[in-house]
């Protein structure tokens, strides 16, 4: 269990990166608003709890390693890490803009504390469990670091993902840890009629993973099923984290039209009160 | 005359020229590579013996990954392999390893700047009679015009071994084409090789050009001198034709052109200097491979008529490699009649 006072800063912190995900997205005319929103409570327990990272030394080469695989939700990446420390809020508002470093999806090369480019869905996983088997070939289990894969539930339609799935079921990878944002959207509409996933805790069980399913809005939830998972020895650990895409702004949760549209001015302010009223 | 400077194999013309597949100069040179350096890791996808990761799975098995059969996979896996610091080495056949996993390679690869090495098995028309859909005619395309990919293809056992050792060095992530079939050694250890070097194997237009009015090669002749830059298991075609040029009066210069990128710009310019005529020589499509690349070079800077042989749009079939050579006019005699044709032309 966090205590009070964690809960109460991650919950403000929360709220904070949403509303900066909203403002990104309104400046850049274009976006992911869903995917976004949803995934903001995991995104600050993650960097504000639970990581091991060094925001001012990004390349620390003993941080965990968090692969963004879904990279279209990046405003909340980069929120977050703004947040951080990793960078100027200021910077946020350059998404998607010519010389930014805030690439449209996620660019290495650019801003340091991205671990990898994304953006075509399918392979963070595999990135990540490639991480994790170097990680164990120089350290055997001994180098305390993890490796955290975020993706999306409609990204799972993927042919490669069930490859990586497959692959790490085989190298019974402790250190790897992937989180599914269970929005049920993708583009053309809600996951369970575009390509129903379900029974997708008995999918990932059958590839010899350790599987939680957790709400993606109770942090103190999502904080025990992280901490279960790596303390899972032999297996991989997946945590389906049910979410409310574009959560905190009622007018769109739920919605898949919202999954790639940012708001435009008019919408950003009321989203923006809606966010400042119910905090 | 062939370069004396280069120590070639002296039987490289004889009907017993000893022949070695490039995939097992590739499984060598890993080994070799392996033992320089302790970052080099192999990855393959269920096509271990076939590409000949055998040895270095045999020798350093906690450095070998079988991914199964995943291509797309196993290419990001290696991704994720070299952001950690190591030199992953990923095989199957060209077609399926910078074939299926194209988009894999340019992303999380390329574009992630990661030095991910690339073995293309059994490219070319020469696997023969597994038939079209197991002949990668288009992969030195493919790979070519990915960003800060580099593209190697050797001319025989030996080489494919040096540049196994050489990319295992570079900080790019590098794209080698590899052959199934015994292919003529042309080389021999002491053969100088070098990652961007293109190497010109035979020359014989100083002598042509000195003879003062010398018997012209055909009945109308005027343009006489002329270039075959080939890759790969081409190479010694290109030889053979080279050498039977010359010896019907033409001036000719032979460039085993290993790397198709970067190219050599000098060494090509220069030999495009020295000659009327260029004929580019591959076991790929004549678009956007060797060919493609030698003549972006020249049209921007020097341009030359120029003579594609190669597989010219269609897909390969089952045959014999020299059925097959045979049937798409890719043999050393399509190379002399090429340059015969462009002389009375
Ligand atoms: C390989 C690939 N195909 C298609 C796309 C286009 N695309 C971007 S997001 C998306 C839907 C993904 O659904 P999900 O992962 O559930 O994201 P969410 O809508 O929940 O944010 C698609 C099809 C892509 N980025 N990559
Ligand atoms: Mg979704």
């Amino acid at each position: 269990m966090l205590s009070e006072a964690v809960r109460e800063i991650l919950k403000h912190k929360a709220n904070e990166i949403r509303k900066d995900v909203v403002r990104m997205l309104a400046i850049a005319g274009s976006g992911h608003t869903a995917g976004s929103l949803g995934m903001a409570d995991v995104f600050t327990l993650l960097y504000f709890y639970i990581l091991k990272h060094k925001p001012e030394k990004p390349n620390w080469e003993g941080r965990d390693r968090l692969i963004l695989s879904n990279g279209h939700i990046c405003p909340v990446l980069y929120a977050t890490m703004a947040h951080a420390g990793y960078f100027d809020i200021e910077e946020l508002w350059t998404l998607r803009k010519f010389g930014s470093r805030l690439q449209g999806h996620p660019h290495r090369e650019f801003l340091p504390g991205i671990e990898t480019s994304s953006g075509p869905l399918g392979s963070g996983l595999s990135q990540a469990l490639g991480m994790a088997i170097a990680d164990r070939m120089d350290f055997g289990n001994q180098s305390g670091r993890f490796f955290y894969c975020i993706m999306g539930d409609g990204e799972l339609n993927e042919g490669q993902v069930w490859e990586a799935v497959l692959h790490a079921g085989k190298e019974k990878l402790h250190n790897l840890i992937a989180i599914i944002d269970r929005n049920d959207i993708q583009i053309d509409g809600y996951t369970h009629e575009v390509m129903p996933l379900e029974p997708l805790k008995d999918k990932w069980e059958s590839f010899n993973w350790h599987v939680q399913e957790v709400d993606g809005h109770d942090f103190d939830a999502l904080h025990g099923a992280i901490d279960l998972a790596k303390n899972v020895n032999n297996k991989p650990s997946v945590l389906i984290a049910v979410t409310v895409p574009g959560k905190g702004v009622k007018e769109i949760e739920r919605k898949p039209e919202w999954h790639g549209k940012p708001p435009n001015k008019e919408e950003a302010r009321r989203f923006l009160m809606e966010l400042e009223k119910d905090f | 005359m062939l370069n004396k400077h280069l120590n070639l194999n002296p039987k490289l013309f004889d009907s017993d020229v000893e022949q070695a597949p490039l995939r097992d100069g590739f499984g060598k040179g890993l080994v070799k590579a392996a033992e320089i350096n302790e970052k080099v890791v192999g990855l393959c996808a269920d096509v271990t013996e076939s590409v000949r990761m055998h040895w270095f799975a045999q020798k350093f098995p906690d450095r070998f990954i079988q991914t199964g059969v995943t291509e797309q996979h196993m290419a990001s896996c290696a991704s994720g392999i070299a952001a950690m610091g190591k030199i992953p080495f990923i095989s199957s056949y060209a077609m399926f390893n910078g074939g299926r996993n194209w988009e894999q390679i340019r992303t999380t690869i390329c574009y992630n700047d990661v030095p991910v090495k690339i073995a293309g098995s059994h490219s070319g028309l020469s696997v023969g009679p597994d038939g079209g859909t197991h002949q990668a005619l288009e992969d030195m395309a493919l790979m070519r015009v990915i960003p800060r990919m580099e593209v190697v293809a050797p001319c025989d056992a030996l080489e494919a071994e040096k540049a196994t050792v050489a990319i295992a060095n570079t900080k790019n992530p590098s794209y080698l084409r590899l052959a199934r079939e015994q292919t003529p050694v042309i080389t021999t250890a002491d053969t100088p090789f070098e990652i961007g070097k293109s190497v010109i194997l035979w020359d014989n237009t100083a002598q042509v050009d000195c003879i003062e009015n010398r018997k012209p090669p055909t009945k109308n002749s005027r343009n006489s001198r002329v270039a075959i830059i080939a890759c790969g298991t081409m190479v010694h075609k290109a030889l053979v034709a080279g050498r039977e040029l010359a010896s019907r009066g033409f001036g000719v210069i032979v460039v085993n052109n290993h790397t198709i990128k970067p190219l050599d710009k000098s060494t090509l310019l220069n030999v495009a200097s020295k000659v009327d005529f260029v004929i580019t020589a591959e076991s790929h499509q004549i678009y956007g491979g060797l060919g493609g690349a030698i003549a972006e070079l020249l049209s921007e800077n020097m341009p030359k008529r120029m003579a594609f042989i190669g597989v010219r749009d269609k897909f390969g079939q089952s045959g014999t490699g020299e059925e097959l050579f045979k049937h798409y006019k890719m043999t050393h005699v399509d190379m002399v009649n090429a340059a015969i044709t462009f002389a009375e032309g």
